[in-house]
This record gives structure tokens, C-alpha cells and sequence, in this order.
């Protein structure tokens, strides 16, 4: 219990000092959001309908933008070799550096949605709906990232592999979560797509770090 | 005798050696009759006119697109538990195949589909969770490019594998559901095997299989190829020493 409340310390102390990581991940958030009334320009009930999907997909983008950061520093300065080197289980680990990853990327994006919903004049029914889902949906995120970045920890030029490796499998949460918000702005039956939803995160969580820490094994090994 | 003999790469060769002539003399066989006998031999459809002569590339392509996914699931599953290094190359060899019926998949689909719905492309859950199919093959492909060492990247490229199995066949399901959210009812039904008479039904048994003996045929061949790679390498490093 020490050892992992220590690690996620370390964890968190490194993403709000060194970088500005966390505050990162929220501007490039906040400027895909604005980017999208340039796109489609200032149409109130056009942006009211893609809001859900846009604060969605811009939400996967901000979070995608961190993840190659999350073992690459420690992987090349031998941290990771002597963290592997401890009692805890490397399976352990990766879901507590996922788990503060989240901590500092997708929940912020999870508390400023509803604000940039109000930009994109996303319908009322939709906010709470808006902020469970990202709650609920994000976590995946970051697990599911955690592989993708085990898995290009020691490559040149990673960050462009990362993010083909990591998007396809972002498909299934991103349908649930946006299906989630875009059924509530409508008035439909939420609860569907957000025990879907639910369900893929519960999945990611129990079995991403066991092939996230089997790809870091194979990059020491 | 059992299958892991097959392991050793000197067996392997020998015996695909062997066998990879009368592979490819079916897979040519079977192709050329099954072709000209469905493009030349049958009546044109009610409906469909010509254009359903389509379905003898379309759905035999289709088909192999998946498998070829399952071939290098299970072919990174054997090198993951046994490590048998042909095992991994099958699993490398099968991606370019695989991705190619994929794209052939899609592209006759959207010729098919352009006189059919007028449109060549729709955002059907089949035709997308295909796209998806095609970008986990690119995915997988790249990890490979990507990593100098062999034997890591076969390490690695079976934890995508694995990975990259449940999340494609999550994602299949996840389609359904979308596409289903967003147009009840307005979904195409594509299962043509229902309503495909004898007529049509004999020449795509026949060049389904001149498409599986084929991809065995590019699998066989890229395996070996691989093999010899290796081998050259070997020796290359044998001669600096």
C-alpha cells in the first residue's frame, strides 16, 4: 500500500512540475474545441449536434497527446528497470502510472467539457450525461494507451506508431461515450451505451496492464 | 510425428518446398475456372444486372480478410506459448496478404456498391468495421517495420495481436450498435449467401476455394521468404566475424 501510495506520488509530483503535461493536454483540448465553429462555421443547431461527438473526439486526441511520455523518461534513464526490480508486480505498476495519467490528463478534460460544451451549444438534457461518461469513459483511455506506449516505449519516433496503434482500439469507447451524450441531448434511452460503456472501461482496466507489463518485460528482457 | 516437426524452419522448407507448386496449380485452376465460369457462364441477375458477377472477387476476398486475421492471431498465440520462430514469420507473412483482401474487399465493394445503393461509399456497420480491420492491419504491420530486433518484434507485434483481437472484434459489435443509434431499420442487408441461387453458387464455392489456396500459396511463399532473410542474415554475420 506504501509502495504503490509512493509511486503515484512520484507520479503525480513529475506531471504537475516537470513540463506542464497536465496543463498541456487541457490547452490542446480547449483549442480542437475551437477549432471545430472555424471548421463548420457558426451555425448554433449544427454545432449543438456534433457537440457530443466533437468534445468526444477532441477529449481522445488530448488524452492520446501525453501517452508517450508515460514510460519513456523512466525507460531511458533506468527507473523502470529498477521499479521492475521491486516486490510490487510490474502489472501493478503500469496501472498506477495509467491510473495517475489519468488523474492528470483525462480527469481535467472531464471537469472543463462542460464548459466548452456551453461554446458548442450542447442542448441542457446533455451535460450531466456529458460529465459521467468522460468520467466513466476516460479511464479506458488512458489504460488502453498504456499499451501503446509499452509497446513503442523504446522506439525513435514512437509518437506516430503510438497513435496508430492506440486509436483503432479508442472505437469502442468512443461510440458508447458520444452514443451517451448524443442519446441525452436527444432525450432517448441513455443507459444502454453507458452500461457499454462502463463495461469496455471495466474490461480495459482488468486486462490492459497485464499486456501493457508483458510488452515492457519484452522491451527489457 | 505431430505438427511442431513443422517447426523446425529446415522441415518447414522442405515440406512447403514440396508443396507450394501444387498449392499454387490449384489456386490458379480453381481461380481460372471459377472466374470465367461466373463472369461468362452465368445468367445476369433480376435485379443486379452484371454487376453481380462482383460477388466472385467480393465475397471470397471478404472472407480471407478476416481469416487471414485469425491465421496471425493464432500463429502469434503458438509463438507467444512455444516460440517457434517460423510461427512468428507465418504471423508477419500473413499481414500483407491479409491487408490486401481487405483492400480488395473494400474496393470492389464500392464498385458494387455504386450502381446497387448509388453510392460508393456508406457508413454500413460491415463496410466500417472492415475500414477498422484494414487499420489494425496497417497498425501491425508498422510495429514490425518499426522494431530492428526479430525477436522482439515478434514479441511485441503478438501482444498487438492479442490485443488488437479483442478490440476488433469489440469494435465489430460496438459498430452495430452505433450505426443501428443513428438509423434504425435504414441499414442495407448484405447477407448475400441468402438470396444467391445454384446458379451463382457453384463458381463461388469454386473461387473461394482458388482464394483460399492462393493466400496459402502467398503465405507459404512469404514465410519462406522470410526464412531465407534470416538465413542470409546469418550468414552475413558470420562473414564480418
Amino acid at each position: 500500500m506504501n509502495a504503490t501510495f509512493a509511486v503515484l506520488t512520484r507520479e503525480l509530483r513529475l506531471a504537475l512540475r516537470s513540463g506542464g503535461g497536465a496543463g498541456l493536454g487541457l490547452a490542446f483540448f480547449l483549442i480542437v474545441v475551437m477549432l471545430i465553429p472555424f471548421g463548420v462555421g457558426p451555425v448554433p443547431h449544427l454545432l449543438a449536434q456534433i457537440a457530443p461527438g466533437t468534445l468526444w473526439i477532441a477529449a481522445l486526441l488530448a488524452c492520446l497527446l501525453s501517452l508517450d511520455r508515460l514510460f519513456q523518461a523512466d525507460f531511458e534513464d533506468g527507473t523502470l528497470d529498477i521499479l521492475t526490480l521491486s516486490p510490487m508486480p510490474l502489472e501493478g505498476l503500469v496501472a498506477i502510472k495509467a491510473f495517475a495519467h489519468w488523474l492528470t490528463t483525462g480527469l481535467p478534460l472531464v471537469i472543463a467539457a462542460p464548459i466548452l460544451g456551453i461554446t458548442l451549444n450542447l442542448p441542457d438534457s446533455a451535460y450531466w450525461w456529458l460529465v459521467t461518461s468522460l468520467a466513466v469513459g476516460t479511464p479506458a483511455l488512458s489504460f488502453l494507451g498504456a499499451i501503446g506506449a509499452a509497446l513503442t516505449v523504446g522506439i525513435r519516433r514512437g509518437g506516430l506508431l503510438l497513435s496508430l496503434l492506440v486509436l483503432p482500439l479508442y472505437i469502442p469507447t468512443l461510440i458508447f461515450g458520444a452514443r451517451c451524450v448524443a442519446a441525452a441531448s436527444e432525450g432517448m434511452d441513455v443507459i444502454p451505451a453507458f452500461q457499454l460503456l462502463a463495461g469496455v472501461t471495466l474490461l480495459t482496466l482488468a486486462l490492459t496492464p497485464i499486456a501493457a507489463a508483458a510488452a515492457l518485460r519484452m522491451h527489457m528482457r | 510425428m505431430s505438427i511442431w516437426e513443422y517447426a523446425n524452419p529446415v522441415r518447414f522448407m522442405r515440406l512447403t518446398g514440396k508443396v507450394l507448386p501444387w498449392i499454387t496449380a490449384l489456386a490458379i485452376g480453381c481461380l481460372a475456372v471459377g472466374l470465367i465460369w461466373g463472369f461468362f457462364f452465368t445468367p445476369e441477375a433480376e435485379n443486379f444486372g452484371s454487376t453481380v458477377k462482383i460477388i466472385y472477387i467480393h465475397v471470397p476476398a471478404a472472407t480471407l480478410a478476416i481469416n487471414a486475421w485469425g491465421v496471425m492471431f493464432v500463429a502469434s498465440l503458438i509463438w507467444l506459448i512455444r516460440r517457434h520462430h517460423v510461427s512468428a514469420l507465418v504471423a508477419k507473412a500473413t499481414a500483407p496478404v491479409g491487408m490486401t483482401l481487405t483492400l480488395i474487399a473494400l474496393i470492389t465493394g464500392a464498385i458494387w456498391g455504386e450502381p446497387m445503393w448509388g453510392t460508393y461509399w456508406e457508413w454500413d456497420p460491415r463496410l466500417t468495421s472492415f475500414m477498422v480491420l484494414f487499420i489494425f492491419y496497417l497498425g501491425y504491420m508498422a510495429l514490425w517495420e518499426a522494431i530492428d530486433e526479430p525477436d522482439k518484434a515478434a514479441d511485441l507485434t503478438s501482444v498487438l495481436a492479442m490485443v488488437g483481437t479483442v478490440f476488433a472484434v469489440i469494435s465489430r459489435y460496438a459498430v452495430n450498435f452505433w450505426n443501428q443509434g443513428l438509423h434504425q431499420g435504414a441499414s442495407l442487408s448484405l447477407d448475400k449467401e441468402e438470396h444467391v441461387s445454384d446458379v451463382y453458387y457453384q463458381p463461388l464455392l469454386l473461387t473461394m476455394a482458388g482464394f483460399f489456396f492462393l493466400f496459402m500459396a502467398l503465405v507459404f511463399l512469404r514465410t519462406r521468404t522470410e526464412i531465407r532473410a534470416r538465413r542470409i542474415k546469418a550468414l552475413q554475420l558470420q562473414e564480418a566475424n
